[in-house]
C-alpha cells in the first residue's frame, strides 16, 4: 500500500464527478482527498485525487477512469513524482499568543496571518500533509477553535502535454 | 427552417440512425414522445412489451441477433428502473442497446414529483454514458452521440434521460451523425511492433491453444480467425459468450471453456505453453483459480478494452486492439504450421469426455428424460438458420455444452450478469432482428416465471419462436451446489410450478408437455415445426448435475468428471 495521485482530465460535464468516484466505490478503494479545478487548456477540468493502494489496483484504477467516455486521460503517480501542495486554515484564539509567540510560530512553519478579528485570528498554511499536521500538533495545546484543510494539488514532475492527448 | 418539438426530433433523429423496431412501455413522462410515435407507426415498428424488463432484454436479442443497435422507450421512475437489470446485463456483455426514457419536466427535477426518480446516478455504474436532456435543441446530437457510443469500441448501454418539457418545445432540427468525441478513443491503432513481437512468440511455439471469446463476434474477425487457424493449425477454445464464433464442427475446435466447459480445453489451459487470448476478459467463471491458471504459459491477450488487459491474467504480450485487425496483421506475420500431435492431445481428452460424461448424458435408457438428451437432439434437428437463446443456470450450462453451434450469432445468453429471465424477451428480439432465422428459446422452469409476462408480447404483436422448458421443478444449479457445497441442505430451490402449457393457451400459444423419453422426438419435431410460437416442456430429472465441473477455488485443471 502506497499513496498514489490519480489524475484526470475531463471535460466539464454534469456527472462527470460522480462517474469517476464510483469506480473507487466499487473496488473498495477510499479516496483520501479530491480536488477539481479548471486546467492549462480552457475547458477541460482537472481532478486530482489520492488514494492509498497498491500499484496494481492503482494502474486497473486509471484504466476504468480512461475508459469512461468524458474522461481524455488519467494518470497516476507516486508522491515523489509530484509536487503537490495543500491549504490549511486555522482559527485560533486571540488570547492564546502572545505577540512573539505568534511571530515566531508563522517564521517556522512558513504560516501567515490572514484575518485578524477581536475575538480570533486566522492562520493559512500551504504546504505537504505532513507539515501542516506539523502545524496543527503545534497549536493543538493553545486551543484550535476550527480546523479545515483543502485536498491536494498536484502537478507532475514527468514531462507531457496534454494536447497530444485530445 | 421548420420548427418541430423534442418528441419529434426524438422520432427523427432514430429514423435516421436506421431504426426500425423499438421495444418499449409508455407511461406519464414519455407520453409526448409516443404522441410523435403515433405518426411514423409505418416506418418503426413499436413492439409493446409487458415489462421494462423485458423491453431491455428484446433490444439486447435483437442487437446480437442483427449487428445493429437494440432501442428501448420506457417512462420515468418506476419504467426507468426497470431497465437496471438489463442495462447491467448489457454492460457486462456488451451489447449495444440505446434506452430513451421519459422524466418529469425540469421545473420538477429533484422534488421528488410523481415518478420522479435520479435515473441518470441509478444508471451510472450500468451505463457505458448516459446524459439528461432538458432542453430540446440538445436532442439530436445526444441521440447521434449515444449511438456514436454504443457501437464503437467495446459496445454498451447508454441512456438518454429526456425531461417532459424539453419532449414539448420546439427546436431547429438538424441532424449530424456523430464519429468523434474528443475524450473517447473507440478504435485503437494496431502497433505493428507488438504484433510481430506475438508473432514471434506464436512462431516459437510447440503448444499453442487459442481461447476466443465474443469480441471477435463483435469485430466481425470470424473469417479472420478462420485464416489464422488454418495457416498456424493452433487448437481453439471458445468462452460462453464466444460460441458460434468459431464453427463447432471445425477440426480445430476444441471445446468450450470454464466451471461446465469441456474437459481438454481446461486441461489443456494448463499444459499449453502459449496462451492467445483474444476478445474476451478471463471471467472468474472461465478461469477458475486465477493463481493456478496457465501459469506455464505465455499469455498473448488482445482486447478493444484496455482496461481489460492485465486486470485478471497478467499479459506477457497485451495488445491493445480489435480483434479483427489485429488477427489479421497475425496472419500475415506467423508462419505456416502443423500442429498435429498438440491438437491430437486435445481429442485424447475429449474422447474421456465423452465416455465418461457425455455418451451417458446424452443416450439415457431408463429414468427421466435427461437435459442433455434434449438438446443433442434439438442440435441434430435445429437447421444452421436457428438462434438459441438462454438464460442462466443448468440448462444454459447443457445448451452450451450439448448444442453444436456452428454459425456466428446464433448464441444469444446472459453470459457476464446471468439473469434469469433473458431468454424469453431476449428470443422475442432476436426474432425481429432476425426475421428469417428460427429462434429457439431454451429456458429452465425458475426462469421462465422472471419474465412469464412477455408471452402477452409474443401474442399481440404475433411473434414466432419456439421455447423449450426444462422442466426439473427446481431451481436446478442452486440445488446442484447446494448438493455438493451445502449437505444437501435444499434451501428454498425446490419451486412449485403452474401449468405451462395452459398459461400459454391463455396467450393463444401452442404447447406440449412431454415426460416419456419416447416421446421427445417427435416433440421436438413438432416444436420446431409449429405454425408461430409453441412451447415444449419437458419434464427431466428431478436431481440431475452438470459435470464436468470446476468447482470454485479449483484450477481448471482441477476439473472433476462427475
Amino acid at each position: 500500500m502506497k499513496t498514489y495521485n490519480i489524475t484526470v482530465f475531463t471535460e466539464n460535464n454534469i456527472g462527470i464527478l460522480n462517474r469517476i468516484t464510483i469506480i473507487f466505490t466499487r473496488r473498495h478503494v477510499n479516496i483520501e482527498s479530491i480536488t477539481a479545478s479548471d486546467c492549462e487548456e480552457d475547458g477541460i477540468y482537472r481532478y486530482t485525487i489520492v488514494i492509498k493502494t497498491s500499484q496494481s489496483q492503482a494502474i486497473k484504477i486509471v484504466n476504468q477512469i480512461e475508459k469512461l467516455v468524458d474522461v481524455i486521460k488519467a494518470f497516476y503517480y507516486e508522491n515523489k513524482e509530484v509536487i503537490y501542495q495543500e491549504l490549511a486554515l486555522f482559527k485560533v484564539s486571540n488570547s492564546s499568543f502572545k505577540n512573539e509567540q505568534i511571530n515566531t510560530l508563522l517564521k517556522n512553519n512558513d504560516a501567515k496571518i490572514i484575518s485578524l478579528e477581536s475575538e480570533f485570528i486566522t492562520l493559512q498554511k500551504t504546504g505537504s500533509t505532513a507539515e501542516i499536521k506539523k502545524l496543527f500538533t503545534y497549536l493543538k495545546p493553545y486551543g484550535v477553535l476550527e480546523y479545515a484543510k483543502s485536498g491536494r494539488v498536484a502537478v507532475s514532475r514527468p514531462m507531457r502535454d496534454l494536447k497530444d492527448f485530445i | 427552417m421548420e420548427k418541430i418539438t423534442g418528441s419529434q426530433a426524438v422520432i427523427k433523429s432514430l429514423i435516421k440512425e436506421n431504426v426500425d423496431t423499438i421495444f418499449g412501455y409508455p407511461g406519464g413522462a414519455i407520453m409526448p414522445i409516443y404522441d410523435a410515435l403515433y405518426e411514423y407507426k409505418n416506418e418503426i415498428n413499436h413492439v409493446l412489451v409487458r415489462h421494462e424488463q423485458g423491453a431491455i432484454h428484446a433490444a439486447q436479442g435483437y442487437a446480437r441477433a442483427s449487428k445493429k443497435c437494440g432501442i428501448v422507450f420506457a417512462t420515468s421512475g418506476p419504467g426507468a428502473t426497470n431497465l437496471i437489470t438489463g442495462l447491467a446485463d448489457a454492460m457486462i456483455d456488451s451489447t449495444p442497446v440505446v434506452c430513451i426514457t421519459g422524466q418529469v419536466h425540469s421545473s420538477l427535477l429533484g422534488t421528488d414529483a410523481f415518478q420522479e426518480t435520479d435515473v441518470i446516478g441509478i444508471s451510472m455504474p450500468v451505463t457505458k454514458w448516459n446524459i439528461q436532456i432538458t432542453k430540446s435543441r440538445d436532442i439530436p446530437n445526444a441521440i447521434a452521440k449515444a449511438f456514436y457510443i454504443a457501437k464503437s469500441g467495446r459496445p454498451g448501454p447508454v441512456l438518454i434521460d429526456i425531461t417532459k418539457d424539453a419532449q414539448f418545445d420546439l427546436l431547429n432540427f438538424e441532424y449530424v451523425f456523430c464519429n468523434h468525441i474528443r475524450s473517447y478513443f473507440p478504435f485503437p491503432a494496431l502497433n505493428k511492433i507488438e504484433i510481430k513481437n506475438a508473432a514471434k512468440e506464436i512462431n516459437k511455439s510447440k503448444r499453442p491453444l487459442l481461447v476466443i471469446g465474443q469480441g471477435i463476434i463483435l469485430s466481425n474477425a470470424e473469417n479472420a480467425l478462420l485464416d489464422f487457424v488454418k495457416k498456424t493449425d493452433i487448437p481453439v477454445a471458445s468462452t460462453l459468450l464466444g460460441l458460434g464464433a468459431f464453427p463447432n464442427n471445425h477440426k480445430n475446435y476444441v471445446g468450450y471453456l470454464g466451471m461446465h466447459g469441456n474437459y481438454a480445453p481446461n486441461i489443456m489451459t494448463n499444459e499449453c505453453d502459449l496462451l492467445i487470448a483474444i476478445g474476451m476478459r478471463f471471467d472468474d467463471r472461465v478461469t477458475g483459480n486465477v493463481n493456478k491458471y496457465a501459469k506455464q504459459a505465455k499469455v498473448i491477450h488482445i482486447d478493444i478494452d484496455k482496461a481489460e488487459l492485465n486486470k485478471i491474467i497478467p499479459a506477457h504480450y497485451a495488445i491493445h486492439a480489435d480483434a479483427k485487425d489485429a488477427l489479421n496483421e497475425l496472419t500475415i506475420e506467423v508462419f505456416e504450421k502443423k500442429h498435429s500431435n498438440w491438437n491430437k492431445e486435445f481429442k485424447i481428452l475429449e474422447k474421456q469426455e465423452l465416455n465418461q460424461v457425455i455418451y451417458n448424458s446424452i443416450n439415457p435408457k431408463s429414468g427421466k428424460i435427461k437435459m442433455a438428451e434434449v438438446i443433442n437432439l434439438l442440435s441434430k434437428k435445429a437447421d444452421q438458420n436457428t438462434i438459441i437463446t438462454t438464460d442462466v443456470g443448468q440448462h444454459q450450462m447443457v445448451t452450451s455444452r450439448y448444442y453444436k453451434y456452428e454459425n456466428s450469432r446464433s448464441n444469444i445468453t446472459s453470459g457476464g450478469l446471468g439473469t434469469m429471465g433473458f431468454a424469453l424477451p431476449a428470443a422475442i428480439g432476436a426474432k425481429l432482428g432476425a426475421k428469417n432465422k428460427t429462434i429457439v428459446a431454451i429456458i429452465g422452469d425458475g426462469g421462465f416465471q422472471m419474465n412469464i409476462q412477455e408471452l402477452g408480447t409474443i401474442m399481440q404483436s404475433n411473434i414466432d419462436i419456439k421455447i423449450i422448458i426444462l422442466n426439473n421443478n427446481f431451481l436446478g444449479m442452486v440445488r446442484q451446489w447446494q448438493e455438493m457445497f451445502f449437505n444437501k441442505r435444499y434451501s428454498f430451490t425446490d419451486i412449485q410450478n403452474p401449468n405451462f402449457i395452459k398459461i400459454a393457451e391463455g396467450y393463444g400459444i401452442q404447447g406440449k408437455k412431454i415426460e416419456k423419453r419416447s416421446l421427445l422426438d417427435s416433440g421436438i419435431n413438432q416444436l420446431l415445426k409449429s405454425k408461430g410460437s409453441f412451447i415444449l416442456e419437458v419434464i427431466c430429472e428431478k436431481e440431475e448435475n452438470v459435470f464436468p465441473m470446476v468447482k470454485t477455488g479449483s484450477s481448471v485443471s482441477e476439473i472433476i468428471l462427475k
